[in-house]
């Protein structure tokens, strides 16, 4: 069995830039095997010579020949990241992590909440929610991104707004004269959403700032804290919990998380530097 | 052992250093407390005229002193200093694999872990709850660690019990000593007094019974464990620092907003001395080396500590822990709160090294103390 601590090799199979600086790999295992997860979980991803970072899984967990990855370009791991072509080649430990709990939520009506590069953590559950579609109540994706340049995932968003079971809804925080949908942050767009709040349970992943508003938000309009689901971010070196980096409080998001229940991350989530 | 119903031989400086010998013979290597260029450390023992003969330390808050006596015989006389086994067993740098480039791509081969069998010759019980503490951090979860798990599988542990206490130490509070109750192979309690000077074992495992077959020792008389167990309980009584263990974890929880931490933090110099020397804290770092020439590549793990702003950076947000008070109360709040619900167990022993090597004195139970009486007011 592989150790935790090493990497897996995988190739890239095919690269796609989303936006300026958001690109979308594909990945297939160098030893030929699948690569098998649930949405929500996350890889320890490796660049020869460079580093490590966490990286969520962006893809289908229903195929498991791929394994695809959606990252921002931000420092020296992502650029690097993005540099890297198809037929190279990166080091992958994992999945590891919490996942987003779409069994216990069938007969919901779910809303999913993503800011920014927050939606590709979100994507696989989607893609399980449309697979499973008559498995849930009234389902909605509420996106958020800076300008309808930063907009991921543009094409795939159309098809899905394309589908009568499936709301969504897209703004952006500015935008020119030629844009002529949503202006304002995402967190508005929840008062636009349709759902029965006693049966609504809402996925919400994007900056921590805008988590918060968007628990208020949800919360404002009858939807449970403890049928809210956040995902953390924390410096991250080992994801196994054994390195101590990513603690928040009594728990590691490395492991515990990084989905974790709102009702009961709220505590620690909401409690300044620690 | 032996048929004798007390179950404790009774050692003399020679038979000890025969058992050293047979430890050696049996093909481990043995660590244990010397004195290094005036410095009180773990290092390796070739012989029990190795040890740390009549030396002994005084601690307190900031300060530590070594001292060596010619009237006393005792090889175990000093209670601890800035080592701790952690160095043995949780190694403060190792490389977990090694990488070689091509134009291809590049393959990863992970480092083998072959540890010598190791006996740790002289472990305070403290110490030994600390390595407890470590197990269930690096073996109790989900995913093991493997070079944790391999050389802790191929460490002997022969306890010394405290027959002192330093002027830092709390370990009864913390319910981790001053005896060793388990965690051990063998585990002794050296008597070195008015002339008379030998060692009250016991054994708890079969290897730790063999060894000390090896060794041709008596069983212990009545009087020699009375007095022994005189010295440990005169340790006990010896303690003046205290930590009120069963309240303190709902004590920090109710207060990461109290305005102790902010005095404190203008006195710590986030040094992160006290996570160094701790036995328990067990946070490290990656860090990734390429070759000059790119064609290697390896992956080191480093110790870390929580008092480094780098510890908790992401892009975009910084430092999570910016202010010095923060670093200080999640150095705090892990080891007496936060540990019990990661780990089932406190975070801290009550070995007092971190009061000793804090270059300014800070003292966790009165830290302790004093959240409590803020909390009062
Ligand atoms: C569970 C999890 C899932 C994530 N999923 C995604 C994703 O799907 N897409 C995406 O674009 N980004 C994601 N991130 C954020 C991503 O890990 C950071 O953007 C990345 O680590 C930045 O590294 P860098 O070297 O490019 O940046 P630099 O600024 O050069 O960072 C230097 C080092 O700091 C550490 N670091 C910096 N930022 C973070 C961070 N946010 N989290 C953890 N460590 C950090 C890393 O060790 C990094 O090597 C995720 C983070 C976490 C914790
Ligand atoms: S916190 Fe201090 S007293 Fe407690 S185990 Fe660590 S070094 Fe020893
Ligand atoms: S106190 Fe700090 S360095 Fe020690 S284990 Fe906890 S987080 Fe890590
Ligand atoms: S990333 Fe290492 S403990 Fe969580």
């Amino acid at each position: 069995m592989q150790d935790p601590m090493t990497p897996r090799r995988f190739r890239i199979a095919r690269t796609l830039r989303e936006t300026k600086d958001i690109f979308t790999w594909e990945l297939r295992a160098e030893d030929g095997g699948e690569f098998a997860f649930s949405p929500g979980q996350y890889n320890m991803v490796y660049i020869y010579g460079i580093g490590e970072v966490p990286v969520s899984i962006s893809g289908d967990a229903a195929d498991r020949r791929k394994l695809l990855h959606t990252t921002r370009a931000v420092g020296a791991v992502t650029e690097a990241m993005r540099a890297l072509k198809k037929g190279d080649m990166a080091g992958v430990r994992g999945p590891f992590g919490s996942v987003w709990p779409l069994d216990k939520l069938e007969g919901k009506d779910i809303v999913l909440v993503a800011g920014g590069v927050g939606l590709p953590p979100l994507r696989p559950a989607v893609y399980h929610i449309l697979r499973n579609r008559a498995k849930y109540g009234r389902c909605t994706l509420l996106c958020g991104a800076r300008t309808p340049q930063d907009i991921a995932f543009a094409q795939e968003l159309e098809r899905w707004r394309g589908r009568l079971d499936f709301d969504v809804h897209v703004t952006v925080d500015s935008a020119g004269p030629d844009w002529r949908g949503n202006v304002g942050v995402v967190t508005t767009l929840v008062s636009r959403a349709v759902f029965t709040p006693e049966k609504t349970a809402a996925l919400v992943c994007g900056p921590e700032i805008m988590m918060r508003f968007a628990a208020a938000e949800l919360a404002n309009r009858g939807v449970r804290e403890d049928s809210m689901y956040i995902t953390l971010e924390r410096n991250m070196k080992c994801g196994i919990g054994l390195c101590g980096h990513c603690q928040l409080g009594p728990v590691f998001i490395c492991k515990d998380g990084p989905v974790f229940n709102y009702g009961m991350i709220k505590q620690w989530f909401l409690k300044r530097e620690i | 052992m032996n048929g004798e119903s007390s179950g404790y031989s009774a050692l003399t400086p020679a038979q000890f250093g025969a058992l050293v010998a047979a430890l050696r013979q049996a093909g481990y290597a043995v660590a244990g407390p010397r004195v290094a260029d005036g410095e009180f450390v773990f290092g390796d023992v070739s012989s029990s005229a190795g040890l740390a003969a009549g030396y002994a330390d005084e601690q307190k808050p900031g300060r530590y002193l070594l001292s060596k006596s010619a009237k006393s015989a005792a090889l175990f006389g000093v209670v601890n200093g800035q080592h701790s086994w952690k160095k043995y067993l949780f190694s403060q740098q190792e490389t977990l694999w090694r990488a070689r480039g091509s134009s291809g791509g590049f393959s990863v081969e992970q480092e083998p872990c072959r540890p010598a069998k190791s006996a740790f010759l002289g472990v305070r019980p403290c110490d030994i709850a600390a390595i407890r503490v470590q197990d269930a951090v690096f073996t109790g979860g989900a995913c093991a660690d493997t070079y944790y798990k391999t050389r802790r599988e191929n460490a002997l542990i022969i306890a010394a019990n405290c027959t002192r206490a330093s002027g830092n130490c709390f370990c009864d509070s913390m319910g981790s000593g001053p005896r060793a109750r388990a965690g051990f192979d063998l585990a002794f309690t050296e008597v070195a007094e008015n002339g008379a000077h030998y060692f009250v074992f016991e054994a708890a495992t079969a290897a730790g019974k063999q060894l000390l077959s090896k060794c041709g020792a008596p069983a212990a008389s009545a009087a020699q464990t009375r007095k022994a167990d005189a010295l440990i309980e005169s340790a006990r009584a010896a303690m003046t620092k205290k930590l009120d263990a069963k309240n303190i974890k709902a004590l920090l929880y109710r207060n990461y907003e109290n305005p102790r931490w902010e005095q404190t933090a203008k006195r710590c110099l986030a040094c992160a001395n006290c996570t160094m020397v701790c036995p328990t804290c067990f946070c490290s770092t990656m860090e990734d080396q390429t070759s000059l020439d790119g064609a290697q590549a390896s992956r080191a793990r480093r110790a870390d500590s929580c008092f480094t702003l780098d510890f908790s950076w992401i892009h975009g947000g910084g430092s999570v822990r910016p202010a010095a008070s923060s670093r200080y109360r999640q150095w705090m709040t892990h080891k007496l709160a936060t540990w019990h619900d990661q780990f089932g167990t406190s975070g801290c022993v009550g070995c007092g090294r971190c009061i000793t090597w804090c270059p300014v004195g800070i003292d966790i139970t009165e830290e302790a103390a004093a959240i409590a009486e803020a909390e009062a007011d």
